[in-house]
């Protein structure tokens, strides 16, 4: 019992929590950009342009059915052979948006072929660009439908940054590996707190998800 | 169909750029280490951050404190003069190595044996400290050395050359590699394995906080931990040694000793103080 | 690269075999599990669709990794022994068993409610509709996710590696500590997991199409 109470000391808490922190800083940033990439990428593999988007959808086919664990290695691991040399959060960052891009462009992707398609023909005999139909016509309604998916994915993400951990990224998970490498009686007291964390963090962003869902229903 | 083009063209550039930037990074060989260094006055040490007495984050003010540490800073004194800053990365057994040879970090000082296999891809500075592979079991198990581990589970940590050791001296011991020492114990602690195995300072470490669990059978091999440092830097690997000389001779290296292995049960100081 | 593969030629087979042995057996018990929790979710009893929801958001919302250590470190220390690979293909289970689950239910609610009603009409009972009516169309309705699921099932598996499972990735990490070559040994890890996961990809893309 002693060793629960010695764990949860305030200091180990608070360092925990801002491990909890970079975990979200992560998650939040990779986020945003993979949504910019895989919003560009989706519309690529959409848009049908001869080879190109075949290599790009290959492309996105291929990492989409790697483990993230990998992707975390190559990048931290491989890119300094190209002359680039990430620290650990920027690599995170890097890994995370690399891999939730190519996922995030397959639910854009599916997101517009769920779009009635008469709504881009009536729009371009309108007169409309595809750009423009896209733009205007198309993307708003797709967005909509994909919030569940987009909100689902990103609570996989903030789950998912616990294995940078592995190349020491110093979110949640691995400030837990220093907690208890100061007594390792505090390891399963420390797995616990940090499970009761993802999951108010992720259980509360699936409310949100639900909330705004109806709403819009 | 206008604006895919443009969207084309910026990724192809995009890309294209990338590629650029690859070759115009020098590759590491024809970098000089301790120039870059004294330029920025800094060294950029790649350490352990959860393993105590060692490199082990301090949860109060996030800051890297151990003996590695403070000898790593001690050297950097020497090395850049009393302004020079040390810069900690933290590393694992296995990115270490990785890391060194991508030019991440300049220098490695995180309990890594001389070994000749990793002198095959990384030079090694002058022993700064002599550990050697110890096994730790629960009180009263049967196994009393480690002649005993044959047919036996064994935990220890991914990349360490612990395993290697084991696999050599007790060929028919089951080897468990967990991602770090701390959860080597605690597999141990639940019956994963019958007995731990890495170097006796870590061990020592660990049985800090686990007084129904000792270390058995003394030292088994003698494990010199070097500081790693790039091939072809000579210039830098002449100064560290220096480094480290100095910090011998003027006593800096056994204070660090007593301060951080003066009172640990089941380690005998005195056989690593220098002279 | 092709001297890494034959030199350590057994250590990949043996981790491929793990990784694919893993994958199987925690499919097989999360579609069981899942739909049982999905089942519990729509049932008329509100204390089973409680207890359904807390199952699946509390499996939903923890790392694989918090799950399968905990499964690893603690049950061992209390109830009873079990290896890195036992204890990973376990919490693979209960982690894939969560979204199986939601995924199930997803299925069940898009068939149309009125043919529950009808057979109950009919005078069958709540699991005999269950059985017959509604899950067979509600499975045919779900096998493009669950397929997608499979995917993500094989990609997690690499969890077992922090656990000493002896998976792919478990191997890996001992042959690029040992190699030093890093990035290689993990490109050939990588291709050994796009073998599983590439066709099944393919296929439920394929599926998908025939079926819309």
């Amino acid at each position: 019992m002693q060793n629960w109470i010695d764990a949860y000391s305030w200091i180990n808490i608070r360092f925990l929590l801002q491990g909890l922190g970079i975990t979200i800083f992560i998650s939040v940033i990779s986020v945003v950009l993979s949504f910019i990439f895989g919003s560009i990428l989706g519309i690529i593999r959409y848009a049908k342009i001869p080879y190109f988007s075949r290599i790009v959808g290959f492309i996105i086919d291929v990492v989409r059915n790697l483990p993230l664990l990998l992707i975390i290695f190559f990048t931290y691991f491989g890119l300094p052979a190209f002359g680039f040399k990430p620290d650990t959060i920027p690599a995170a960052i890097l890994a995370m948006t690399f891999f939730e891009s190519m996922m995030i462009a397959e639910i854009i992707r599916s997101g517009i072929l769920a779009v009635d398609i008469g709504q881009m023909e009536a729009a371009r005999a309108q007169g409309m660009k595809l750009g423009q139909a896209m733009w205007h016509v198309i993307l708003p309604q797709a967005y909509k439908k994909m919030i569940p998916a987009l909100v689902s994915q990103f609570i996989s993400l903030i789950k998912d940054t616990s294995l940078a951990t592995i190349i020491v990224v110093p979110e949640l998970m691995q400030h837990g590996q220093v907690v208890y490498g100061q007594n390792p009686n505090y390891i399963i007291p420390v797995f616990v707190i940090m499970a009761v964390m993802y999951f108010v963090v992720c259980y509360a962003l699936s409310l949100l998800s639900r909330y705004i869902d109806h709403r819009m229903a | 169909m206008k604006k895919f083009k443009y969207v084309t063209l910026l990724i192809t550039s995009l890309l294209l750029v990338l590629t650029l930037a690859g070759c115009g990074s020098q590759p590491l060989s024809s970098q000089n280490v301790l120039e870059n260094d004294k330029q920025t006055n800094t060294i950029t040490w790649g350490v352990k951050a959860d393993q105590k007495l060692i490199g082990l984050i301090d949860v109060k003010d996030g800051q890297e404190k151990g003996f590695e540490i403070d000898l790593a800073k001690a050297i950097t004194k020497k090395v850049l003069g009393k302004n020079g800053k040390a810069k900690f990365v933290t590393v694992t057994s296995q990115s270490r190595i990785p890391l060194l040879k991508n030019g991440n970090i300049d220098a490695i000082i995180a309990t890594m044996s001389i070994l000749p296999d990793r002198k095959k891809v990384i030079d090694f500075s002058d022993s700064y400290f002599s550990a050697g592979q110890s096994i730790l079991v629960k009180k009263g198990s049967s196994i009393k050395s480690v002649k005993d581990l044959n047919g036996k589970t064994v935990t220890s940590a991914v990349g360490s050359n612990s395993v290697e050791n084991i696999q050599k001296i007790a060929p028919k011991a089951r080897v468990l590699q967990l991602p770090d020492f701390a959860q080597a114990l605690t597999a141990l602690k639940s019956g994963q394995g019958e007995a731990m195995t890495t170097d006796n300072v870590i061990l020592a470490g660990l049985a800090v906080e686990n007084p129904g669990y000792k270390l058995v059978g003394g030292t088994f091999t003698t494990e010199p931990y070097g500081i790693g440092i790039n091939k072809g830097q000579g210039d830098f690997k002449k100064a560290i040694n220096k480094g480290l000389k100095e910090v011998i001779a003027d006593g800096t290296y056994n204070k660090l000793i007593m301060k951080w292995f003066g009172n640990v049960p089941g380690f005998n100081y005195k056989e690593v103080l220098r002279k | 690269m092709i001297k890494l593969l034959v030199d350590n030629w057994s250590a990949f087979i043996s981790g491929f075999g793990w990784t694919v042995l893993s994958s199987i057996v925690a499919l097989f018990f999360s579609l069981i599990i899942g739909s049982l929790f999905a089942i519990l979710e729509v049932m008329p009893s509100k204390t089973a669709r409680v207890i359904g929801n807390i199952y699946v958001e509390i499996f939903r919302n923890i790392p694989l990794l918090v799950i399968t250590m905990f499964f690893y470190l603690v049950i061992p220390l209390y109830v009873v022994k079990i290896n890195g690979f036992t204890a990973g293909t376990i919490g693979l289970t209960i982690y894939t068993s969560a979204f199986i689950a939601e995924t199930v239910r997803s299925g069940i609610n898009s068939v149309d409610i009125g043919q529950m009603e009808a057979s109950r009409a009919q005078g069958m009972t709540f699991w005999q509709a269950m059985r017959y009516i509604v899950l067979p169309q509600a499975f045919k309705l779900v096998i493009p996710p669950l397929g997608n699921q499979f995917i993500n099932l094989v990609k997690n598996s690499s969890v077992l590696a922090f656990v000493a499972g002896f998976d792919l990735m478990y191997q890996g990490n001992a042959i690029a500590s040992t190699t030093f070559e890093t990035v290689n040994t993990y490109i050939v890890v990588g291709v050994f997991y796009l073998v599983i996961t590439l066709p099944i990809s393919y296929y439920m893309q394929h599926l998908e199409r025939k079926l819309a």
